[in-house]
C-alpha cells in the first residue's frame, strides 16, 4: 500500500485548524498548535495561499482560509451560467454609457472574457468571448486580482509591459488593487492599449464572493474629462449594472 | 418633469415576468416568478389560470419597488402572452372551470386526425391561415366542451367564458373586461383571418358557442385601465408573444424577420397588409394590428421544443443542474459523435406538422458520451431553424441574408454559432434580449402616446452582438443530411386511436 503523503496532512490540519479558529491566526500560533517548526509551517500556508485556499491579511500578516476554499463544492459559477445571468444587465449598460461591455472571470491567470456587447453605434464589431487578456492591464482584470476571484495571481516579476502606464512592478500593483477595493471599481488608463481607457465594477454571487467583473471600455477622451479621471456617471452606470447582476446572483449586498 | 416608463407583462408558459421600460426601450427592472407544470397524463400539459393571476398581483409591486418608481409615473400597461393555451372560467365568480390547457398539449391527437376527415376541415385551414394541429386553440376548445358534462350548454347561455391567457388577463386586471387582440385570436382557428372577426362557419365546425367568445381589438390600443395589479394604469396593448418579439425586434417593414430563441422558437417574417399562404408549412398569421390601421401579417415557421428540450435535458436525465451549463458540457467534446436528437415531444410542428411523430435519440454507440446528447440537443435547435428558414425562403423566392435573434437562448454562443454555421448566414442579436417583453411595453408606449411613432421605436434598436457562420460546405450538406434522415425515424410512430 503506497504512504500517506505527509505535507497534504499537515496542510489539511493547517486548514482545520484555521477553519476552527476564531478568525486570523498568527504563523507562531499555527506552529505551536500542531506542534510544527515555523519552517515548515510557512512552507505549506505559502503554498495554500498560493492556491488559494489561505489568504494573508497585508497589515497583520495574519492567516484566515481563503476564497477559493469557498468556491469548492456549492459556489462554483459555471461561465456559462454567469453570461446568462448578466446578459439582461449587460445590455443596458451598454445603452446607458454608449460603450462596448465586456464581463470577465479569471482563468489560469488571465482574464476570460464570458460576454460582449458592442459599442451601441452598429459600426462592425466583432464579438471576443473567448478572449484571454491580461490581469494587471485591464480594468477587468485588476477588479478579479484585488478581490482574487479564482485565487492564485501572477507571480511578481512576469507581468508584462504593453505601454508606458502598465503596472509591472509589484508595489505600485499592488496599492492600485488596495484602491480598486477601497472604491469598490477599478480604471485602467493606457494601461493595455494607447488611447484606450475602461471601467470595470465585481459581480458578487452567494456570500459576496467575487466571481466575475463587469466593465465598459472605449477611447479616453469619452471615458475620462481632461484630467485623465472617469466620468462619474460612467462609474455609477457601471457599478449599478454590477449590482443588478450580483442581486440576481444571490449576493446579499 | 418626472420620468415615465412602461410596463410589459409577459405570460410566458414556464414564468410570469414583469419588466420596467425606459424611455430608450431599455431594461429599468425585472420580477419573475415561475409557475407549476402539471402533466396529468403522457402529453398532457396544463397550468393553473388562478395561480398565474396571483403571481401577476404578486409581481407588480416588487417590480415597481426594484425601479423605484410609483404607479402614476407608468405610462401604460402592455401584455405579451403564451399563445393558443386556453382557459374556460364563470363569468360570476371568475374562477376558472379546470386548468388551462397549454400550447404544448396533444390532448386532442385523436381528435384533430378525426376532424381533418370531415368535410370543411380545408375550408377551415384556408380561412383560419393554419393547419388542423393539436397546437391551437379550436380542438382544445371542442375537446374540453366535449368532455365536461354540461359545459357546453352553459356555455350557450352565457354562464362561462373562454380566452387566450391575454383574455385572462386582461379580465383579470379590468375587473371582468372580456377581450382579446387580433394576434392571439387569430391562434385559434376561429378567426377569419381576411376579415379579421370570428367566422361562424369555423365556431359551427367545432361546436364553439359564440356566446363564450371574447370580443376581437387592434394589438395597439387602449383596451381599458386596470384596477387590480397596476390600479389606474391604461392597458395600452396585447399581442401574442411572438408578435411581440417581431414588434420589438421593429421588424415593422416587410420582408423583416426575427427568430425568438425560448420553450419553443419561432420565426416571423412580417409580409406586411398582405395576407401570404404557404405552400411549405408555414402559418399565416397576423403580426399585429394599431388600432384605425389595416393589419400587418407574417408567416410563422413554428418549432415546438429548442429551450424545452435542454430543461428536459437538467429536469427529467439530470445531466446538468442549470441550462446554461449545456454549453459547458456540449464543449467538452469536439462534435455530436454521430448522434443525433429529434426532440418531437408534442409531434413536429413547422414544416412537417406531425401530431403524430416522435422523439428520438439515433446514432447511439459506446462511444457517445453526455458531452455528445449535449451536443445533440443544441444541434437540435440549429437544424430545425435551418427547416425553417429553407421553407420560408422557398415560400417567399428570396433568401434570407442576416437573421435577427433574440430571446434567453441567446445567451448560449456555443448554440448561436452553430446556428449562423448550419444558415451559412450571420445571425444578429439586438441590444435587448427581452423582446418580448419590449415588444410589448413598445405597442403599449405608442398606444398613449409615449412614443410618437414606429420610426423613433426603430431608432432604439442597436446591434449587440454578431455571430459570423464558419463551417465547412461539406461537413453542413453531410450533417444535414443526417439529420433529416433521423426526423424520418420519428413519423407515424403514434398509431391512431378509436
Amino acid at each position: 500500500m503506497p504512504g500517506t503523503v505527509q505535507a497534504i496532512e499537515r496542510a489539511a490540519a493547517i486548514l482545520r485548524t484555521l477553519a476552527g479558529g476564531p478568525g486570523r491566526l498568527g504563523l507562531s500560533e499555527i506552529a505551536r498548535t500542531l506542534d510544527l517548526a515555523k519552517g515548515t509551517t510557512h512552507g505549506i500556508l505559502r503554498t495554500l495561499q498560493l492556491v488559494g485556499f489561505v489568504e494573508q491579511d497585508r497589515n497583520s500578516g495574519q492567516y484566515q482560509l481563503g476564497g477559493a476554499l469557498l468556491h469548492l463544492g456549492t459556489s462554483y459559477l459555471d461561465i456559462n451560467e454567469l453570461r446568462s445571468r448578466s446578459i439582461n444587465w449587460a445590455d443596458p449598460l451598454a445603452a446607458r454609457s454608449g460603450e462596448s461591455v465586456r464581463i470577465g472571470t479569471v482563468l489560469e491567470g488571465r482574464v476570460l472574457v464570458v460576454h460582449h456587447v458592442f459599442r451601441p453605434d452598429d459600426t462592425f464589431q466583432t464579438l471576443d468571448v473567448g478572449t484571454l487578456l491580461p490581469l494587471h492591464a485591464t480594468a477587468l482584470g485588476k477588479v478579479l486580482l484585488a478581490y482574487r476571484a479564482g485565487g492564485a495571481t501572477a507571480a511578481p516579476g512576469e507581468l508584462e509591459r504593453f505601454t508606458r502606464k502598465t503596472l509591472t512592478e509589484p508595489k505600485p500593483l499592488a496599492s492600485a488593487l488596495e484602491g480598486v477595493r477601497e472604491a469598490g471599481w477599478a480604471v485602467e488608463i493606457e494601461e493595455m492599449t494607447l488611447g484606450q481607457a475602461a471601467i470595470a465594477a465585481p459581480i458578487r454571487g452567494y456570500g459576496g464572493l467575487v466571481v466575475g467583473a463587469i466593465g465598459i471600455s472605449g477611447p479616453v477622451e469619452r471615458l475620462c474629462d481632461s484630467r485623465y479621471r472617469p466620468h462619474p456617471h460612467l462609474i455609477t452606470n457601471v457599478r449599478d449594472a454590477a449590482r443588478a447582476v450580483s442581486r440576481d446572483l444571490g449576493a446579499a449586498r | 418633469m418626472t420620468e415615465r416608463y412602461v410596463v410589459a407583462i409577459d405570460q410566458g408558459t414556464t414564468s410570469t415576468r414583469c419588466i420596467v421600460f425606459d424611455r430608450r426601450g431599455q431594461l429599468v427592472s425585472l420580477a419573475q416568478q415561475e409557475h407549476k407544470q402539471h402533466f396529468p397524463k403522457p402529453g398532457w400539459v396544463e397550468h393553473d389560470a388562478m395561480e398565474i393571476w396571483r403571481n401577476v398581483e404578486r409581481l407588480a409591486p416588487r417590480v415597481l419597488r426594484r425601479a423605484g418608481i410609483g404607479l402614476d409615473q407608468v405610462a401604460a400597461l402592455g401584455i405579451a402572452n403564451q399563445r393558443e393555451t386556453t382557459v374556460i372560467w364563470d363569468r360570476d365568480t371568475g374562477v376558472p372551470v379546470g386548468r388551462a390547457v397549454i400550447w404544448q398539449d396533444t390532448r386532442t391527437d385523436g381528435l384533430v386526425h378525426e376532424l381533418s376527415a370531415r368535410p370543411g376541415a380545408k375550408e377551415l385551414e384556408e380561412r383560419s391561415g393554419l393547419p388542423l394541429a393539436t397546437y391551437f386553440s379550436g380542438p382544445r376548445l371542442k375537446w374540453t366542451l366535449d368532455h365536461t358534462p354540461g359545459l357546453r350548454e352553459r356555455a350557450e347561455r352565457g354562464e362561462v367564458l373562454c380566452g387566450t391567457m391575454e383574455t385572462w388577463l386582461i379580465w383579470n386586471l379590468t375587473g371582468g373586461l372580456h377581450v382579446t387582440d387580433v394576434t392571439n385570436a387569430s391562434r385559434t382557428m376561429l378567426l377569419d383571418v381576411r376579415t379579421l372577426g370570428w367566422s361562424p362557419e369555423s365556431l359551427a365546425f367545432f361546436g364553439i358557442p359564440a356566446a363564450m367568445l371574447p370580443e376581437v381589438r387592434p394589438s395597439v390600443g387602449v383596451f381599458g385601465t386596470a384596477t387590480a395589479a397596476f390600479p389606474g394604469v391604461r392597458i395600452g396593448a396585447a399581442l401574442g408573444d411572438q408578435q411581440a418579439a417581431l414588434f420589438g425586434q421593429t421588424c415593422f417593414t416587410p420582408g423583416e424577420a426575427k427568430c425568438t430563441y425560448g420553450t419553443g422558437s419561432f420565426l416571423l417574417l412580417n409580409t406586411g397588409p398582405e395576407l401570404v399562404r404557404s405552400e411549405n408549412g408555414l402559418l399565416s398569421t397576423v403580426a399585429y394590428r394599431i388600432a384605425g390601421e389595416p393589419a400587418a401579417y407574417a408567416l410563422e415557421g413554428s418549432i415546438a421544443i429548442t429551450g424545452s428540450l435542454v430543461q428536459w435535458f437538467r429536469d427529467q436525465l439530470e445531466l446538468i443542474s442549470s441550462a446554461p451549463e449545456i454549453e459547458t458540457l456540449a464543449r467538452t467534446v469536439a462534435d455530436n459523435g454521430g448522434c443525433y436528437i429529434v426532440p418531437a415531444f408534442s409531434g413536429l410542428y413547422a414544416p412537417y406538422w406531425r401530431s403524430e411523430a416522435r422523439g428520438v435519440i439515433v446514432g447511439l454507440t459506446s462511444y457517445i458520451t453526455k458531452g455528445h446528447l449535449a451536443r445533440a440537443v443544441l444541434e437540435a435547435t440549429a437544424w430545425q431553424t435551418r427547416e425553417v428558414v429553407d421553407a420560408m425562403n422557398a415560400n417567399s423566392g428570396l433568401a434570407l441574408r442576416t437573421l435577427k435573434v433574440d430571446g434567453g437562448m441567446t445567451a448560449d454562443n456555443l448554440l448561436m454559432q452553430m446556428i449562423a454555421n448550419v444558415l451559412d448566414v450571420p445571425l444578429v442579436r439586438p441590444l435587448a434580449v427581452e423582446t418580448v417583453s419590449l415588444g410589448a411595453a413598445y405597442a403599449a408606449g405608442l398606444a398613449v402616446g409615449h412614443w410618437p411613432d414606429l420610426d423613433g421605436l426603430r431608432r432604439n434598436w442597436h446591434i449587440a452582438g454578431q455571430w459570423l457562420p464558419a463551417m465547412d460546405p461539406g461537413v453542413r450538406a453531410t450533417e444535414y443530411a443526417n439529420w433529416r434522415r433521423a426526423v424520418e425515424r420519428t413519423f407515424d410512430w403514434i398509431q391512431p386511436t378509436s
